[in-house]
């Protein structure tokens, strides 16, 4: 399986997409801290874990004795530089400013 | 509070000595990076990043701590502004360790203060720097960078 597909499959998954959130919130967490008020077994985190790892969209480090985990978006910036070029992105970032202050408007 | 830290990783399809030259060579790092690197990369010596074009204002400085050729690679990491003052730099360490035909490149951040500009500006610049990098050394073709 080519790269690209391995990091497709991985983020086809909301509980993997939970775990990234997490770690985009906080980084570099352990397995416990990971698991904490999540809805799922701690197997179950580690094999999402695991998957998030070999799409390398996740590295692990080590503190001491615990091992932590960290949100890797360089594959996710390799995605966007292949389809989003030097002329788009102010294009593409000024449609999602406006996205956001509009539904801001409708929220508000 | 405590200090933070990042990590990046990437997979490239090169040597690990072309790599490590591809980090420090300042005709490397002006095509990736569009800024250029200053330093004999002796541990206690300084280093500089300067911008390639324009008035090549000095934009990062710091001192290097270890220098293992082409493996590992430990910097403090500063804003000009704290040239001086120690306590506030941050420190980045590059390790090149080859992986089947390819090379992993880790790159560790840390001792960052949290919710400081150095902290929001590397967290957007690690993932484009390294995305070009690994452009320029498979493909001949960098990406642009910082273009918004």
């Amino acid at each position: 399986m080519k790269d690209t597909d391995i990091v497709f499959r991985a983020l086809a998954d909301r509980s993997r997409r939970t775990l990234l959130d997490r770690l985009h919130e906080r980084d570099g967490q352990t397995l416990t801290e990971l698991c904490a008020d999540l809805d799922m077994s701690r197997q179950a985190v580690t094999q999402h874990l695991n998957i998030l790892e070999s799409a390398h969209l996740i590295v692990t480090a080590w503190r001491g004795r615990e091992k932590l985990h960290f949100l890797n978006p360089v594959p996710l910036q390799e995605i966007y530089d292949r389809w989003i070029g030097k002329f788009e992105r102010s294009r593409v970032r000024a449609m999602r400013e406006l996205k956001r202050r509009l539904e801001e408007t409708k929220s508000a | 509070m405590p200090k933070s830290r990042f990590v990046y990783e990437i997979y490239i399809a090169a040597s690990a000595e072309t790599v490590w030259k591809a980090l420090l060579d300042g005709e490397f790092t002006r095509q990736y990076w569009e800024q250029e690197h200053f330093s004999d990369w002796k541990p206690g010596s300084t280093w500089e990043h300067r911008d390639a074009h324009g008035d090549r204002k000095v934009r990062l400085l710091g001192e290097v701590l270890e220098a293992s050729p082409p493996h590992k690679l430990v910097l403090t990491w500063a804003e000009p502004a704290d040239r001086a003052n120690r306590d506030r730099h941050s420190r980045v360490t590059f390790e090149i360790e080859p992986v089947a035909e390819m090379v992993r490149l880790r790159i560790t951040h840390d001792e960052l203060e949290p919710g400081s500009k150095m902290e929001r500006d590397i967290t957007h610049g690690w993932p484009r720097v390294l995305s070009s990098l690994k452009s320029l050394l498979e493909t001949g073709r960098p990406l642009k960078t910082w273009a918004r």
